[in-house]
């Protein structure tokens, strides 16, 4: 089973998303935070999700949701379809996030990105010391089990938009229990991302 | 105590015949249906379950003490999926079946003798023309869901493109939006098996013995198509049967007995000439007919749910996930699951845990919306 998203992280995201806005969430688990959106801000919510068993509570909230899988693309979505695209938690497990990220940046005019910053002090000091890869709880899996298939710092993903042209328009790091200020790549277990591409 | 009942609706009587997809007319008109549940006042819990290739008007007992199982038993009735303690639950035979409904081997009111192949060629936008004057005639005008699979999936598809203002949601299952050449394959061979047995005489048996070894054989095809590698492994494996004959050819494994068998009952219930009119049918199926993807669903109002299962490779799930594709161009709200199973296509009558979960939250939601006027 995938970790569940924080509480915090949900939090962001509401703010971040306006009134009424159309959403897309990619690998949107057992609809939670589609549900929040729908009752909390009224926006015209859709999910995409692999597992069956997560589909099944989707339907049961009574959400949109469809059983595909992310990697083999959008391409029936138009262009700009959405006001946003979610992809909290998932981007580091789709087996192409590069092919992912911009495909829902084609389909959607903002897109949330979510993922646990491999290099989080914890975590460099299980590496450093501990000569192990690390087990902390933004990243709570062996390395047998897994559901992550790519390892990135928050350092790694701002530079990966610069080179890719896309806009970061708002950023949160958040630690254990807050949100973090102060050297991210070091403190945040988690970098959420507002981005839109620049024309 | 009232006992289960298939009724008859007549319409079309000539001069007012119904004018086929064809351009041929067909009428007087009798479609079989049987209803379960109740009507509401407003008339706004009324379901239309549509039928796969063989099936019936019987979806479903009225009582524990009926002999006759329903196709679709334990998916229709009180607290079960189609719960009948909140639904008016209906189910007519299709035009071209042989359940009661017009057909081949109906009589021709012209001649007197039953139609035989001088039947009209019949397509799935016949048959749901002909039940949409079924629900009118029930006084109902917007139907709460069509559901149905395989064929009647089709047909589900079918009510949302000719009429999709009267209906709030629809559901097809395990179903395709046109027949792909391998599907019709199958369907042709079924077809020449029954045109290749000597009692077939051109569609013209009726009073003497019936083309029974090639509509058997045709139906040994289906059945094999309605199952899985694996479900037959499950199920037969490569048992042979207790009461062998010595016999070189006679059924020996398990799984020839069990073909034979389903062959040898479907002639028992079941017309040759409708299995070719009806496989025709699902054969030219083709919803898009013209339209692409994009605008085939455009402006659609209605909710759909599309369910589709793992091991079908009779209609695989890409299929679904055609109509699903068709249905977000469209903008349409709807949602789709594929459920594994191992049942192949047969799953859509057997994988009744996963879809009556999926289908009683979603007719909740249906039933919760604002959408009824």
């Amino acid at each position: 089973m995938t970790r569940t998203p924080t509480k915090i992280e949900h939090e962001v995201i509401m703010e971040w998303i306006e009134d009424g806005a159309s959403v897309l969430d990619l690998g949107c688990g057992d609809g939670e935070l589609l549900s929040r959106l729908i009752e909390e801000k009224n926006v015209r919510a859709q999910g995409i999700e692999i597992s069956e068993q997560a589909i099944h509570r989707c339907v049961a909230r009574g959400l949109s949701v469809f059983h595909e899988d992310i990697d083999s693309g959008l391409s029936a979505y138009g262009d700009k379809s959405f006001d946003y695209v979610v992809l909290n938690q998932t981007f580091q497990q789709v087996k192409k996030p590069d092919l992912v990220l911009k495909e829902a940046l084609r389909v959607g005019k903002r897109v949330i990105v979510g993922f646990p910053n491999f290099l989080h002090y914890k975590a460099r000091f299980q590496m450093f010391f501990g000569g192990k890869v690390p087990v902390t709880p933004s990243l709570p899996y062996e390395w047998y089990d897994t559901p992550n298939l790519h390892f990135l710092s928050i350092a790694d993903f701002r530079e990966y938009c610069r080179k890719n042209s896309f806009e970061i328009e708002k950023a949160v790091f958040i630690g254990k229990r807050n949100r973090v200020k102060f050297s991210p790549n070091l403190f945040a277990e988690t970098g959420l991302f507002l981005l839109s591409r620049i024309n | 105590m009232e006992k289960n009942e298939t009724k008859y609706f007549t319409f079309a009587e000539p001069p007012d015949e119904l004018v086929l997809e064809s351009g041929e007319k067909l009428g007087p008109i009798t479609l079989a249906y049987e209803t379960y549940g109740k009507l509401n006042r407003e008339k706004s819990n009324a379901i239309l379950v549509l039928h796969a290739l063989s099936g019936d008007a019987h979806a479903a007992r009225l009582h524990p003490d009926d002999q006759n199982l329903g196709w679709w038993e334990n998916f229709i009735g009180s607290g079960k999926g189609l719960d009948t303690d909140k639904y008016f639950v209906i189910c007519s035979n299709v035009i071209g079946g042989c359940r009661g409904s017009t057909g081949p081997s109906s009589i021709n009111p012209k001649t007197g003798k039953p139609y035989g192949t001088d039947f009209p060629i019949v397509t799935i936008g016949d048959m749901v023309n002909a039940q949409s004057h079924l629900i009118d005639y029930l006084g109902i005008y917007k139907l709460l869901t069509v559901i149905g699979g395989s064929m009647g999936g089709m047909e589900v598809l079918q009510w949302m493109v000719s009429y999709p203002g009267r209906i709030r949601s629809a559901i097809p299952i395990a179903t395709a939006l046109k027949h792909t050449p391998q599907q019709i394959a199958f369907n042709e061979v079924g077809r020449q098996a029954v045109m290749a047995d000597p009692n077939w005489k051109r569609g013209h048996y009726y009073g003497s013995a019936v083309p029974a070894k090639g509509l058997a054989v045709a139906r040994m095809i289906g059945h094999i198509t309605y199952m899985s590698d694996v479900s037959m492994a499950e199920k037969f494996g490569r048992r042979v049967k207790a009461d062998k004959e010595p016999f070189k050819f006679a059924a020996e494994f398990e799984v020839e007995g069990y073909l034979q068998y389903r062959g040898d009952n479907f002639v028992k219930r079941f017309d040759a000439n409708s299995y070719l009119y009806i496989t025709k049918a699902i054969d030219y199926f083709n919803i898009l007919n013209g339209h692409s993807l994009n605008d085939i669903f455009k402006g659609l109002k209605a909710k759909v749910l599309v369910i589709a299962f793992k091991s079908d490779w009779l209609y695989p799930s890409y299929q679904s996930q055609e109509i699903v594709k068709a249905l977000k161009l469209a903008g349409v709200d709807a949602s789709y699951c594929e459920v594994n199973s191992t049942y192949g296509h047969d799953a859509f009558l057997l994988e009744v845990e996963e879809e009556t979960h999926l289908i009683k939250h979603f007719l909740q939601t249906v039933s919760n919306g604002k959408n009824g006027d």
